[in-house]
């Protein structure tokens, strides 16, 4: 998704509409608070996280190991392996099995790596058609539009609009908004799809180096009903996917689906280790960048990644402007830490889309550092001439408080008083925070003095 | 150099300090399995379960409720008599009318309600998705408490495809509204030999 324009840009648009972009928070909230339900039942939450991002370190340093013996393993199962050194060489591979097949139309479940890619443009250039199964893919598909959020692909549609759409592309009734009946709808249309189509195309949550086995988590089934009905099944999946073993499954699968949706697990969590008889099984590896972000020591935590969400459900800046003001495939605070790894230029604007508030690294299931790495990203981008004008003065003020914590508290003192006594010098344009938004009324004390006082008592 | 070798290259050039795994044998302690969380858990995640003695009470319960469904299947040689065995060999596409496909399952998770069953289980990969609704027969004894449980009972078993399975199929795309049956199974059930 390229645009000219930045997030603040794309953000104000997001913003015309207020109670929309209301709901869209409060939405996205209420999913961060089943996700805090769920964490909260189980003990043992943070022992879980700290395993798993240690495991994830070791995947990060021994990544070229974990590869071969994933590869050697993967083929002993008799599954074909290809690599890709970057997204075209990737499209190239997934359109030369199409060729080889004679198969022009095909079914893809939830691949982010694929939209990072570009793949379903790429093919449509080809002549290839290309149904999304996921119903929110679809449904994003149908409006021509790309996701706006990894997990919850069409978080930002009103169920009307979804009425709207449906009764143009697969003719149900005309202001027919009920979920479960458009739910039916779409099952149908894309049943026949499931049925007739010779390609599947899915995702990878996790693939195992010791087995060559990989995992693919739905709640839909849509991979499932693809993968298990085609001549040909493609799994593309990134090279920081890999796991060491299928014994850490265990501790991945409990973390990905209570950070993403509150729910212990994926209805289907589906392990594939050798083609069905009679289909083929590729796996296609994909670089894009991701060697490139390992050698940056301050970003390379970012690859350990799982594709949770639960880091854009929990941020203010994306609540309040939605996945498609990122401009980019992977949007909120996480996609603001690899996007630049891709293209500093083009996505320059993307780390200062944050507050810092931190609640990206405190959600984060593998420890990603989420926050410190947005406001390293700032210093490189400033340091290599990269830096948006606007945030530059604003940024710098900024780098200076928070590298000193004294000065933070005071700053704190200071700005709560402000906006107690002169509410419009905060709310003006300087601020960029007070665009379509009112500042909330400051409390008289902070919670460190009210921590601090009340602690005496 | 071929792809594979220029990634393998930069990515061993750019890889950090060996670190080691973590030591995880803490999380595989036993803990000891409870029936009635599976219950619960199972019922939340929109599963049905019936508690039953044996597989004649299986088959009770199916003859009593599914009757009048017309295709049923099934690969327990002991439900022959109430549900078809002979699809064994079928293309998978066949299965695209079954309203019931009864199934064993291998394990049965209690904190998230997931059962286990591999291909073997399965016998068509695509059975356990692709019919209307899914039975699936599990024995009590073969309940563990969490997903190390789990991993520690599949261990190193060879299988060519497997899936955990935790409830009929599902989506909540369209503003949040839960939906069961996406594409897989409006209905599940769990029938608990115990
Ligand atoms: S960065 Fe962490 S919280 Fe965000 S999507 Fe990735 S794993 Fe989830």
């Amino acid at each position: 998704m390229h645009s000219d324009k930045t997030h603040s840009e794309l953000a104000e648009k997001f913003n015309i509409d207020e109670p929309r972009v209301n709901w869209h928070d409060e939405t996205l909230w209420w999913i961060r608070q089943k996700r805090d339900k769920a964490v909260w039942q189980l003990p043992e939450w943070e022992s879980l996280r700290e395993a798993a991002s240690q495991i994830k370190h070791n995947v990060l340093a021994h990544l070229s190991e974990y590869l071969e013996a994933f590869e050697r393993n993967a083929i002993a199962n008799g599954i074909t392996v290809h690599w890709a050194a970057d997204a075209k060489e990737h499209n190239e591979i997934v359109y030369s099995l199409l060729q080889k097949h004679g198969i022009t139309q095909m079914v893809k479940s939830k691949s982010m790596l694929t939209e990072e890619c570009h793949l379903n443009d790429y093919l449509a250039e080809h002549g290839v058609e290309v149904i999304d199964t996921d119903l929110g893919e679809r449904i994003v598909q149908l409006a021509k539009e790309p996701p706006s959020h990894i997990v919850l692909p069409c978080i930002h549609w009103k169920k009307e609009e979804i009425g709207e759409l449906f009764h143009k592309y697969l003719g149900t009734p005309e202001g027919n908004a009920d979920p479960q009946f458009l739910t039916h709808a779409a099952r149908l249309h894309l049943r026949e799809k499931f049925l007739t189509r010779k390609l599947a195309l899915t995702g990878v949550n996790f693939a195992i180096a010791e087995t060559g086995e990989f995992v693919v988590c739905t709640n839909e089934g849509n991979a499932d009903m693809g993968a298990h009905l085609a001549d040909v099944h493609i799994a593309s999946m990134g090279i920081e996917k890999l796991i060491p073993k299928r014994e850490h499954l265990g501790i991945f699968l409990r973390l990905l689906t209570r950070s993403a949706t509150g729910q212990p697990i994926t209805t289907y969590s589906s392990h594939f280790k050798q083609p069905r008889k009679g289909q083929e099984m590729h796996i296609v590896l994909v670089d894009n960048g991701r060697s490139v972000q390992l050698g940056r020591e301050a970003f390379r935590n970012s690859l350990k990644c799982i594709r949770c969400g639960a880091c854009m459900n929990t941020c203010p800046v994306y609540r309040r402007s939605g996945g498609h003001s990122y401009h980019t495939a992977v949007a909120g605070p996480i996609g603001s830490i690899l996007a630049p790894n891709l293209d500093m230029k083009q996505y320059a604007d993307l780390p200062f889309a944050s507050t810092l508030c931190g609640s990206c690294s405190n959600v984060c299931p593998v420890k990603i550092d989420i926050h410190d790495q947005l406001y390293k990203w700032r210093q490189v981008l400033v340091q290599d001439g990269y830096t948006p004008k606007a945030k530059t003065l604003a940024m710098k003020a900024m780098a200076t408080t928070l590298s000193k914590p004294g000065m933070y508290k005071s700053a704190g003192k200071v700005g709560r008083w402000m906006i107690r006594k002169v509410p419009g010098l905060v709310n003006n344009k300087l601020n960029p925070w007070y665009k379509q938004r009112e500042m909330p009324e400051a409390p008289k004390q902070s919670f460190r003095e009210w921590y601090a006082q009340n602690k005496k008592k | 150099m071929s792809a594979r070798e220029r990634i393998l290259a930069a990515v061993k050039n750019s890889q950090p300090e060996h670190t080691p795994l973590p030591d995880i044998a803490f999380l595989k302690e036993p803990v000891l399995a409870s029936k009635e969380q599976f219950a619960t858990i199972v019922q939340a995640i929109g599963a049905t379960i019936f508690f039953v003695k044996d597989i004649t009470e299986v088959k009770e319960i199916l003859q009593e409720k599914f009757q009048q469904l017309p295709r049923k299947i099934t690969s327990i040689a002991a439900l022959a008599g109430i549900a078809d065995v002979n699809w064994i060999a079928a293309d998978p596409h066949s299965l695209e009318n079954v309203d019931l496909a009864i199934l064993d399952a291998r394990l049965g998770v209690c904190e998230n309600g997931a059962v286990w069953l591999t291909e073997n289980e399965m016998v068509q990969r695509v059975t356990p998705f692709i019919a209307d609704s899914l039975a699936i027969v599990l024995t009590a004894d073969k309940l563990v408490a969490t997903m190390h449980a789990a991993y520690e009972v599949i261990g190193d078993s060879q299988y060519g495809f497997a899936s955990f399975i935790a409830g009929p199929s599902k989506t909540a795309d369209i503003e949040q509204s839960l939906v069961l049956g996406a594409h897989g199974p409006r209905n599940m059930f769990i029938f608990l030999i115990h």
